[in-house]
């Protein structure tokens, strides 16, 4: 069904005029040998193509770039070991709803399913790693493949997805017709919620006594920062953002509690478990944020935003289910709410003055620990400078660990899109790389990559690309010299036996590692050091890389045990029996 | 328990296999799975029996109709639906025990495909206990082998069939 009228190009040609109909301005990749003749084509192409050190950093840049803007990010592997080094990456982005397109080489179509040299049956390996993902069996399918993938890419619960080329469906020759509708019958996008649930959820939010505010990733996916603070003000609601969420509602707002959870505050924690009414908007319950699930918010109704029909329900059966875009939900909640506002505003309010004082007792009496020491950095401490230093607008892409934790406590995100971080899956090696992406999408702002010592090893290389790329990235490392949260649940729960956690030998030197690469680092151990040590970095007009010795033996608190009740948190080093 | 799940689907590589790898990665065994082309020869129905707990039965639906590649997945196991499948059995048997077996036969409404010295090839359809009976029954008469279809469904009633429609794609490049 080929239309003579287009243009006689070749797929590698189609792939990229593609590509630039979608808005991709740069993405991030790594050659090949069957991606060779895409790569030949793209030579003489506008679109900037970021030359990585590993093809999973390539997968997290272009996370981070999709992260910190909502723009689909896009990465290119070669066939075989190229591809099969994108899988951490795309369930990374699948764990956290990322809108990412993957585009792999496969050996040529004759050769498929040989055992060819570079050959893996990628199709096979990525579907249960991707929302989606296509092989390509010819020219003429190409344009009409990648307009979908990234149509499935973005719209809905956003997510990877993955398109594998072969190459001679690269080379081969076609006529190029533009694409004007994508069609896919059996995609099911959910936008409206059901205008009747939304009324009955508005009457059960003014009627709560105890309402509690629990917004996910989802507001920051969705973009529904505006419509959540509407509704957080209209009734004075108290609210917390998950790990996904941050920045979802400002942390200098004072309706915001803090972060919920295993590692979340205790006011956020015990405010889950008290309210009568949850209002859940863009989460999934996940078992770090619930805990235990039978004593998870056990006295509360719930109402359950999700434009993930699979995810209502899934883990706690909410009163009131809305299916939709958490955007449009909220506004037209946030419009019956006014509504409604005369007849019930003030029909609680005596019960809800009484809920905010609790609430702010909680926060006074057990607050996250700043505490700071004059003779070792503590992690609080470095965790706060940058918080200052910062003041809510610096972009923070973090790895995975103790740090992780610690930075979502203590720093302030003033606006969505600011805190990008390996939620669902945890991928150690995530925070570089994904800062790159971050501030070649973004680069007016200031990017801190916070890595602990050992995701930090994980991403070495790609200090060549922020070299390349004249990224002027702070790298900072929060060095306690082990695998710190290995070695909190060791010390907690395996009777202290310290197994494979010592990360003191090998660490290199941070002046020598940065300036071998050719750029600024330093390391620095004492308290003093520290505000005038982020300061040079942040006015250094380049990277910097800076090691941080922090205290070695400092754990994360509060802490839920895993499969414990959020409510029963250990909040800090448990003290020694004296007999 | 059992659950008997209708889908329909696009009839295009790697569909199947998203549906099974569903229940595969949660552990599910699939007991029987029937596939083949619709009246649309673009797209599949196919019907499986998988044993799932009770309680995830909903959840498993909803991952399902989530494919891209599936335009609807119904849960059948307590709906008004017709379940078939169809059974080969051969049966080794004597010279005289063949009258009584094409009389258990008729009964079962099953058909004899071949007949050899040996004994017979037949052909049964029905409720998939109705066959588990019929196969019972001629393995009293001797060696028997079979080949069972697994179980095709039909829902009786008629269920709405959502569509998405199509969208505009990315119109032009931007200007650079």
């Amino acid at each position: 069904m080929q239309n003579e009228s287009g243009k006689l190009m070749t797929g590698a040609e189609i792939l990229l005029e593609c590509l630039s109909r979608e808005g991709v301005d740069c993405f991030f990749g790594y050659p090949g040998g069957v991606t060779l003749p895409f790569y030949d084509a793209l030579y003489d192409h506008h679109i900037r193509h970021i030359l990585v050190r590993h093809e999973e950093n390539a997968v997290f840049m272009a996370e981070g770039y999709a992260r910190s803007t909502g723009k689909v990010g896009v990465c290119c592997a070669t066939s075989g070991p190229g591809a099969t080094n994108l899988i951490t990456g795309l369930v990374d982005a699948l764990m956290d709803s990322i809108p990412l397109v993957a585009i792999t080489g496969q050996v040529h179509s004759k050769l498929i399913g040989s055992d060819a040299f570079q050959e893996a049956d990628t199709f096979g390996i990525t579907r249960p790693a991707t929302k989606h993902n296509f092989m390509v069996k010819s020219v003429k399918e190409l344009p009409q493949i990648v307009h979908e993938a990234f149509y499935i890419a973005a719209s809905g619960r956003p997510g990877p997805v993955l398109i594998d080329i072969p190459k001679d469906v690269f080379q081969e020759r076609g006529h190029y017709v533009p694409v004007d509708t994508i069609h896919l019958p059996g995609y099911k996008v959910f936008t409206e919620g059901h205008a009747g649930q939304i009324r009955r959820a508005a009457q059960l939010i003014w009627e709560a006594e105890r309402p509690f505010v629990y917004a996910g990733g989802g507001i920051v996916l969705g973009n529904a920062s505006a419509e959540l603070t509407e509704l957080v003000e209209r009734g004075d609601f108290p609210a917390v953002c998950t790990l996904m969420g941050l920045g979802g509602l400002s942390s200098s707002h004072p309706n915001f509690i803090s972060m919920p959870g295993m590692h979340g505050s205790y006011a956020a924690n015990m405010g889950m478990t008290d309210c009568d009414l949850l209002i859940a908007l863009g989460t999934r319950f996940d078992d770090r944020v619930t805990g235990q699930l039978s004593a998870f918010a056990k006295h509360a109704r719930v109402i359950h935003v999700d434009i993930d029909p699979a995810e209502i329900g899934k883990n706690r059966t909410p009163d009131i289910p809305i299916v939709g875009d958490v955007k449009y939900v909220l506004q037209k909640l946030n419009k019956v709410m006014q509504e409604l506002e005369p007849e019930f505003g003030q029909k609680k309010a005596e019960a809800r003055r009484k809920w905010w004082s609790q609430i702010r007792a909680w926060k006074e009496e057990h607050p996250y620990d700043r505490s700071h020491d004059t003779d070792q950095i503590k992690p609080q401490h470095l965790m706060d400078e940058i918080d200052r230093l910062s003041g809510g607008q610096a972009i923070v892409a973090s790895d995975v660990g103790q740090h992780q934790m610690w930075a979502a406590q203590l720093i302030r995100f003033n606006e969505p899109r600011l805190w990008i971080n390996s939620g669902g899956l945890g991928a150690m090696g995530f925070g570089l790389p994904a800062a790159i992406g971050a501030q070649m999408a973004r680069p007016d702002k200031l990017v801190f990559a916070i890595c602990g010592d050992g995701g930090f090893q994980m991403a070495i290389p790609e200090f060549a690309t922020v070299v390349n790329q004249g990224l002027p990235i702070k790298i900072i490392v929060m060095n306690n010299g082990c695998l710190g949260m290995i070695r909190q649940w060791q010390e907690l729960f395996y009777n202290n036996r310290l197994s494979s956690c010592d990360m003191r030998s090998g660490f290199p030197d941070a002046e020598k590692l940065a300036a071998a690469y050719g750029f600024k680092g330093r390391t620095i151990d004492q308290p003093w050091q520290l505000a005038s040590a982020l300061e040079e970095a942040i006015n250094e007009p380049g990277p910097y890389f800076l090691n941080v010795k922090v205290t070695p033996t400092e754990n994360v608190y509060p802490m839920v045990p895993a499969g414990g009740a959020i409510n029963e948190m250990v909040l800090g080093p448990v003290q020694p029996v004296t007999v | 328990m059992l659950q008997t799940i209708s889908l329909l689907l696009e009839n295009k590589p790697g569909a199947l296999l998203r549906v099974t790898g569903l229940l595969s990665a949660r552990g599910y065994n699939i007991e029987s799975l029937t596939v083949a082309k619709t009246l649309d020869s673009e797209l599949s129905r196919m019907t499986i029996v998988v044993d799932v707990e009770e309680r995830l039965r909903i959840q498993v639906i909803k991952q399902m109709n989530k494919l891209v590649n599936v335009l609807q997945a119904t849960d059948l196991t307590d709906a008004s639906a017709v379940i078939r499948e169809m059974v080969l059995l051969r049966v080794r048997c004597t010279q005289d025990s063949r009258t009584s077996i094409l009389k258990e036969a008729e009964i079962f409404h099953a058909r004899v495909v071949d007949s050899s010295v040996e004994g017979f090839a037949i052909e049964a359809t029905g409720e998939p206990e109705k066959l588990d009976e019929f196969i019972d029954v001629m393995g009293s008469y001797g060696e028997t082998e079979i080949t069972r279809s697994g179980a095709a469904a039909m829902s009786l009633e008629s269920k709405k069939l959502r569509l998405q429609p199509p969208v505009p794609a990315p119109a032009l490049a931007p200007a650079i």
